[in-house]
């Protein structure tokens, strides 16, 4: 259980924090900061494992497996995309992917 | 003992550390590799540890889901088309919003199971603040989840039409209001079954009437919108768990997808506000009528007239993509190269489906980013351009952007291809573009169209600059 208070402090930084990591990144890398973004979101996995974790009705537990099912999905997926659009921008010779600004 | 927990916990704040300087690694085109490697290390840790969670039940059934939800995606997204990236962004983040609605779910059920006098247990109940939580995350991530489903299928070309009734405003806001209300009555200790499904119902619904009547070129925008939308629900569902990497996470996201939303938005000239409520296309005002005609040319003449060129600028659209004609257009630039034409590629800030899209197709057929120029550093060299070459892009050379108040880009930030001295535009048929508008550019004197599929026409462009004498 978190303390109330404690939270919207969490919640605070953290906004700041992904604000900030947005802030001055060029238009080259939008999508796959879209797409690494919608990764980072896929945490929502660990919520549906726990969700499925205690659920105790069949009808709880099939709601549950649905929502693992869906998480599960949007961590590999947002993983594997993310990552197939980065290693392209590897094989770019190098230093000369100062990038557009 | 109690040491299981604490690394728990520790897991959690590790992978929430890795997220972060994950993202800040992939805000930099030479770090991005780095930068998603990282985070998916934190996200192994994360679900890794969760398995050891003290109560945890149904582990068998935890590991089916995963295995087979892990399974199909990253299937999918091994083999999908680059060309069909933004779509699968859509759907892999309206799974996300699905996994925080059934998250919310599971715990409202749950809830109004220990509400029921009959079946009462010894259970905690969730507290109000939690419970508010878990209700406003599980409404926004089923928008999240049916307005993303459609925002894929639009992208995926399963939508054609735009569904449009009158009145469409006022039945969505009432959609809205009746799933608010039901969510107040839920959280006011009126919790049972037929309401919960009432108010995942009214949620689904109203996700997707919400995204119907947006045209697809709105799509990118949608997306994003969806994406952050996805984070803040997973940060709501976070909190009702207590989970502080999913509330850090998701918030992080929240943040930066809104952030990200707005950039796309701007570099589209259009309001975040102008693209959820106000119809595409349906502006008012009769349009410009655009006097002259297409002027055709054949690869041949084409070719010639860029052998012979100083400076020739490609503008890729996302016809060419479509058309896979990438590495095609790129063996060209480098055969002009050999020739002594300064060859570059200038990119719309949303060519392709999404902003950067293009830069990722084209970082694919291996152009070196110092060929490629951003919009507002190629637009002051036009006129000392000899031939810009246009490959299935139109809206966003489409000079009515600027002299056509009617016009529903106008506005719209454009390359000012017609500043070059000739223009040459690679074009299947004499349609208008993606977003239904006519293009005043194809008609200007100095315009010539090269009719075709972009991949053969640039082959054909290829083979007849090889005949062409040095």
């Amino acid at each position: 259980m978190i303390d109330g208070f404690l939270a919207l402090y969490i919640f605070m930084l953290a906004a700041f924090t992904g604000y900030e990591i947005i802030a001055r990144v060029p238009v080259i890398l939008h999508t796959p900061l879209m797409s690494g973004s919608n990764f980072v979101h896929g945490i929502v996995l660990v919520g549906a494992m726990i969700a499925l974790g205690q659920a105790q009705t069949p009808f709880e537990m099939a709601i549950g497996f649905v929502g693992v099912l869906l998480g599960a999905g949007n961590a590999a997926g947002g993983y594997v995309v993310t990552e197939r659009m980065l290693e392209m921008f590897k094989s770019s010779k190098p230093q000369a992917g100062k990038g557009s600004k | 003992m109690s040491w299981l927990p604490i690394l728990i916990k520790g897991c959690y704040f590790l992978a929430a550390l890795l997220f972060i300087l994950g993202l800040k690694r992939m805000s930099s085109p030479r770090t991005a590799r780095g930068g998603i490697v990282w985070a998916g290390y934190g996200m192994l840790l994360a679900v890794l540890a969760t398995f050891f969670l003290p109560d945890m039940h149904n582990r068998g059934l935890i590991i089916a889901a995963v295995l087979v939800g892990v399974g199909a995606a990253w299937w999918s997204g091994r083999r999908v088309a680059m060309t069909s990236m933004p779509q699968m962004v859509a759907l892999y983040n309206g799974m996300g919003g699905g996994a925080a609605a059934a998250i919310g779910a599971v715990e409202l059920i749950g809830y109004a199971r220990h509400l029921d006098p009959a079946l009462a247990s010894t259970a905690a109940l969730l507290s109000p603040v939690e419970l508010s939580l878990g209700v406003l995350g599980a409404l926004i991530g089923a928008v999240s989840f049916s307005g993303s489903l459609i925002a894929f299928a639009k992208l995926q070309g399963w939508l054609d039409k735009r569904f449009v009734f009158p009145a469409q405003r006022v039945v969505n806001m009432l959609l809205l209001a009746a799933a608010v209300l039901i969510g107040v009555l839920l959280v006011s200790g009126h919790a049972s079954l037929p309401l919960i499904a009432a108010f995942f119902a009214l949620a689904l619904l109203f996700g997707l009437m919400m995204t119907l009547p947006i045209g697809g070129a709105d799509m990118p925008v949608v997306i994003s919108l969806y994406n952050a939308f996805t984070g803040l629900a997973v940060a709501f569902e976070g909190f009702v768990l207590g989970n502080e990497a999913m509330i850090i996470a998701g918030t992080v996201v929240g943040a930066a997808g809104t952030l990200l939303t707005q950039l796309m938005a701007k570099a589209m000239n259009r309001s975040i506000g102008n693209v959820l409520f106000g119809s595409f296309g349906a502006s008012g005002g009769e349009a410009q009528a655009i006097a002259g005609a297409q002027k055709p040319i054949d690869a041949s003449d084409a070719a010639v007239m860029m052998a012979y060129a100083e400076r020739v600028v490609i503008v890729p659209g996302y016809g060419l993509a479509v058309a896979q004609a990438q590495h095609k257009v790129w063996e060209f630039a480098k055969l002009l190269g050999e020739r002594g034409v300064k060859v570059k590629f200038a990119i719309h800030p949303v060519a392709g489906r999404m902003p950067g899209h293009m830069n990722v197709l084209l970082a694919e057929a291996g152009v070196p980013y110092d060929l490629i120029a951003d919009m507002d550093d190629i637009n002051p060299e036009f006129p000392n351009v000899d031939v810009a070459l246009v490959i299935g892009a139109n809206d966003v050379v489409n000079p009515l952007a600027k002299t056509d108040p009617a016009s529903p880009i106008y506005g719209m930030p454009i390359l000012d291809v017609m500043n070059a001295k000739h223009v040459i535009v690679i074009k299947r048929g004499k349609g208008t573009g993606f977003a239904g508008i006519e293009n005043a550019l194809f008609y200007a004197d100095n315009t010539r169209m090269l009719y075709g599929d972009g991949q053969a026409a640039v082959g054909e462009l290829v083979t007849a600059l090889k005949s062409v004498d040095s």
